[in-house]
């Protein structure tokens, strides 16, 4: 990632990303452009380095923010009607850690509004276009983020996936895009979809640009309880040492370790409980929690097992798909990995249990969007009930409204046993067969989707195939381990195709290192 | 005498009175600021915000706890509970739904009555509303204080029960420290449900639920009233509707409060946003251990030394019984029963008693006063004097004999010297009348003449051994 240093200055980053940015204007990548505000910023850190001090891993960086990351520069409106108007006082944790680094954030990118959606067509901005072809989508929700990097707009683009929506837009434009481990980046600041599954996260063009951004926005936050205890940078050999371990000690019992790693206390899920008015957070687990088994591993020792899921293996799944897939297993095999299949009967409820548990929290989530405080507020009321009425109804797109329904009425007395309380259920089941499949291998390599780059309009009228879309991402955010998006080659059509690395909790930056592999 | 038997349960709401609020930090203790001047982006439910559990609040429900013999539950959660209106700004309140943190207890009333807690959670409290013609304004200070909510088991079965069960859990409250506990400010409110059933029946009758009421009289009056009103009901044939009620203390009456006709359904959802709250036993137990004295402790302690009905006033002032308990440990039951009826019968009676009980002189200033007036070296009065002039801001770091001795009330209880001002007194050419009068047999000048020797002794006489000396000289 290139950074502002002597020669090449912070302002000729930023204005070249610039430049870009209104040359692919009419890919609708950008609902903002922050042209004066980043210039400025630009021209300090510019300041900063001929004064010759010290400025940060990100230097003058240009990025782009997806439109559902709060920050004071232009309207926060996650492309909904209903936040038309909002300015934010507040930043967004990811945001301030980046920017603290140096990145300076050019513009807002488009997404489905509130994220709900698999091609960014549900924003109320309109379809951002496919980076590789102009009639197809861009994927989503974060479409506008993946097609900025793919665009070589910008070096980097944030993005939020609650059930795919960094890994499928980053595999329809054939960039890299982390879902990390849940809790492993704040996600105070950003518009919530749904809380128990929402993660933040990047597009970018490498896996090394990949870690930095990691390493600079993961950790504990305290104004997000459900973050975790800081892990992503601290290495096996510190992990080891923190519990007590000696790591020479560590790397001998560590072949045996696959098979026996001890479960995930429901304490080490979650770093703190409470918070005290000094402003510390109570912890209740050490500093880094369990190392993922992969940590422990010494390739000369044992080697690193890659598991296929045969139940993802069928007609349903474009063949090109399929055969890239084949191909990076050989290329692994060539390279002395071993490839294992896989069965895991527990995802096929997956997509349902996301359909449900995720529209319940949408529901209650967008409750709060009532016209009363802030954005957009219908002027044809005259009382509340109207207020709240007319504004819901003219605020939100109709997959915003469509999920509302699902989730109250999942939620409704009557009914919270037989979906909600059943999806949570088969949620756990999900989370068991991810924890039992990581007793056998390290990680596991599939399609992001059934199909590349689908043409725009193709699906916006047929609700279930869309949701057919994130039959093989939603999983992962039902069990909250990490998922890596990356290029894995291009149709005949020449749409780029991505697979997505799987790795145990807290496995991040292992799956990262291991993804140049399959380069 | 009716043939009905009422049955109460009550769920109580108490402010907690936390530095911050349950989910931010913003100062909870919004009294006499401007509206809407208390509110942070996560009270005011900006996007992306997220709430942060309060510590304090747990440390406090596991005190309010302790002080109902509950259990505290080791694993907590909370949930969501959604509904639309302009004082719940995230459209759903965060409660505790399917576990809370405080498990089952009981609370025992002065009469020995044990009223069982089913459970009690913890939550946050919602905005204030103010009507106006046409229009209302909303006030955020108060969303996410937080609340208790103490859900009592159907165990009161009279209008004096429920009176004297809210009055209790006030008390464990205030001594427990987790509320101001300020009534007319809205601190705790109660919502009463009171049913009747044909005496001997198993199954409870129709329920009504009075919300809101923020009084202990209101809701002896509104039970009161409820029996009645279900009697003569129940009397004519007809079934009481389940509804919720409001109490105008004005009327004196319940009256349907206007409800939607379905059924509100609150979609209850497990909170996402909060990890469970996980409290370990030593947790629990070093926090528990923080309990003060609790209102049964002291009638315990004090039960014998103290009559009930000054107990009792006492019981309503934690910081007086704070005191009496430092006294205790000096070992003269004269002291105590001394201080608490001066407690009872002149600080409670002063108009700055309020102002006064938070800034009480110290245990070993009323002990040292105690003394002074067992040995009769300060009269009933001046003892009152001395004591009332302990609280005065302006006496502050005098003992009780300083203001005794500056006030010139120490009583002559000297003998030798009260005969001395006794025989110049009666020397005096004016009392002779007045002592050829009680010779002959008229009493009642002897007070004339007690008052002239108190005022040659400029007050200070211990006016009984003045009397006793004077019929002695007198009778001779």
């Amino acid at each position: 990632m290139k950074t502002a240093n002597k020669t090449v200055t912070a302002e000729r980053l930023v204005r070249d990303a610039l430049e870009k940015a209104e040359h692919f204007r009419e890919y609708n990548i950008f609902t903002y452009l922050d042209k004066t505000g980043a210039i400025q910023k630009a021209r300090e850190i510019d300041a900063r380095i001929a004064r010759g001090e010290k400025v940060g891993r990100l230097a003058g960086v240009p990025y782009a923010l997806k439109d559902n990351f709060l920050s004071p520069e232009g309207e926060t409106t996650a492309s909904a009607h209903i936040l038309e108007g909002f300015t934010s006082p507040v930043t967004a944790t990811v945001v301030e850690r980046l920017e603290a680094e140096g990145a300076i954030m050019i513009g807002r990118t488009n997404l489905d509004a509130f994220a709900h959606g698999s091609s960014t067509e549900n924003s109320y901005y309109g379809p951002t276009l496919n980076a590789y072809d102009t009639e197809r989508v861009a994927g989503g929700s974060s479409g506008g983020s993946a097609v900025a990097v793919a665009l070589d707009i910008v070096e980097f683009a944030t993005g939020t996936d609650t059930g795919g929506s960094i890994r499928q837009p980053a595999s329809f434009n054939g960039v890299y895009g982390l879902k990390p481990t849940y809790g492993c980046n704040s996600r105070y600041g950003v518009v919530a979809m749904a809380s128990s599954t929402d993660c933040i996260g990047f597009f970018t063009k490498t896996p090394e640009d990949m870690d930095l951004l990691m390493s600079i926005s993961s950790g504990q936050d305290p104004k997000d309880m459900t973050t975790l205890p800081d892990y992503y940078s601290i290495s096996a050999a510190e992990i080891c040492s923190s519990k007590g371990v000696r790591s020479a000690a560590a790397r001998e019992v560590a072949p045996a370790a696959r098979g026996r790693r001890p479960e995930e206390t429901s304490e080490e899920r979650t770093g703190s409980f409470f918070r005290d008015d000094d402003g510390s957070a109570t912890s209740v687990d050490g500093p880094a929690g369990r190392a993922p088994r992969g940590a422990y591993l010494d390739a000369e020792m044992e080697k690193i097992r890659v598991g296929v899921i045969k139940d993802f293996d069928n007609e349903s799944v474009d063949n090109e798909i399929r055969k890239a897939l084949k191909a990076k297993c050989e290329l692994l095999e060539s390279k002395g990995y071993e490839i294992v299949e896989l069965e895991m009967p527990a995802l096929k409820y997956a997509l349902a249990a996301y359909y449900i548990i995720v529209p319940a929290e949408v529901a209650s989530n967008l409750s709060r969007y009532d016209g009363v405080r802030y954005g957009f507020r219908s002027d044809k009321s005259d009382d509340l009930d109207g207020l709240y009425e007319n504004t819901r109804n003219e605020g939100f797109m109709p997959e915003n409204k469509r999920r509302i329904m699902i989730g109250n009425f999942v939620l409704s007395s009557g009914f919270y046993d037989a979906y909600f309380l059943k999806a949570a259920k088969a949620r756990t089941l999900i989370v068991k067969a991810y924890e039992e499949a990581f007793q056998k291998v390290d990680y596991i390599l599939t399609p992001v989707s059934p199909s590349p780059a689908f043409k725009l309009g193709e699906k916006v009228n047929d609700p279930i195939a869309m949701y057919l879309e994130d039959v093989m991402s939603v999983s992962l955010n039902l069990a909250g381990v990490p998922g890596l998006a990356i290029p894995a080659g291009m149709t005949k059509a020449g749409l780029p195709i991505g697979l997505q690395l799987v790795g145990p909790r807290r496995s991040d930056k292992q799956l990262i290192e291991f993804s140049k592999e399959l380069q | 005498m009716s043939k009905y038997v009422p049955t109460i349960g009550i769920e109580c709401h108490v402010q907690l009175c936390t530095k911050t609020k349950l989910f931010s930090e913003v100062d909870n203790d919004a009294r006499g600021k401007e509206p809407n001047s208390c509110v942070s982006p996560v009270d005011y439910a900006l996007p992306g915000m997220l709430p942060r559990l309060n510590g304090e609040a747990i440390r406090f429900a596991i005190l309010a706890g302790r002080a109902m013999n509950c259990k505290i539950n080791p694993v907590s959660r909370f949930d969501r509970k959604h509904y639309f209106y302009p004082d719940s700004p995230k459209g759903y309140q965060i409660t505790q739904f399917y576990q809370p943190i405080i498990g089952e207890g009981y609370v025992e009333l002065p009469s020995g009555t044990k009223i069982r807690i089913e459970h009690a959670h913890l939550e946050g409290d919602a905005g204030k509303l103010t009507h106006f013609d046409g229009y209302s304004l909303v006030d955020l200070n108060r969303v996410d204080t937080p609340l208790i909510e103490i859900v009592s088991m159907p165990d009161i079965h009279s209008a004096k029960d429920a009176h004297d069960y809210c009055k209790e859990l006030w008390r464990l409250m205030c001594y427990a420290g987790v509320t101001y506990g300020d009534l007319y400010n809205g601190n705790m409110r109660f919502d009463v449900n009171t049913s009747l059933a044909p005496e001997g029946s198993k199954e409870l009758g129709t329920r009504t639920e009075v919300k809101n009421l923020n009084s202990f009289r209101s809701v002896e009056r509104a039970v009161e009233y409820e029996i009645k009103r279900q009697t003569k009901v129940l009397e004519s044939g007809e079934k009481v509707v389940q509804q919720t009620l409001g109490w105008s203390d004005a009327t004196g009456k319940t009256t349907p409060q206007r409800s939607k006709e379905v059924a509100a359904d609150y979609r209850y959802m497990p909170e996402p946003d909060l990890p469970p709250i996980h409290l370990s036993a030593e947790f629990i137990e070093t926090e528990s251990a923080k309990l003060p004295m609790m209102p049964a402790d002291y009638r315990a302690q004090f039960g014998k030394s103290i009559t009930e009905d000054i107990l009792e006033i006492l019981l309503d002032y934690p910081t007086l019984m704070k005191k009496l308990g430092e006294l205790s440990v000096i070992p003269a039951a004269h002291t105590i029963k001394l201080i608490s009826n001066l407690f009872a019968s002149v600080l409670l009676a002063e108009e700055k008693s309020a102002e006064y009980l938070n800034d009480l002189p110290s245990a070993g200033d009323l002990a040292e006063l105690a003394e002074m007036n067992e040995k009769k070296e300060l009269s009933s009065t001046a003892t009152k004097e001395v004591f009332l002039r302990l609280f005065d801001p302006q006496m502050k770091g005098r003992s009780a004999k300083q203001i005794a001795k500056e006030l010139g009330l120490i009583q002559e209880n000297d003998l030798g010297a009260l005969e001395k001002i006794v025989d110049a007194v009666l020397a005096k050419p004016e009392t002779a009348k007045a002592q050829e009068d009680f010779k002959a047999g008229q009493e009642k000048v002897l007070g004339f003449l007690v008052g002239q020797v108190m005022k040659e002794s400029h007050g200070k006489a211990n006016p009984s051994a003045v009397q006793e000396i004077l019929r002695q000289k007198l009778t001779k």
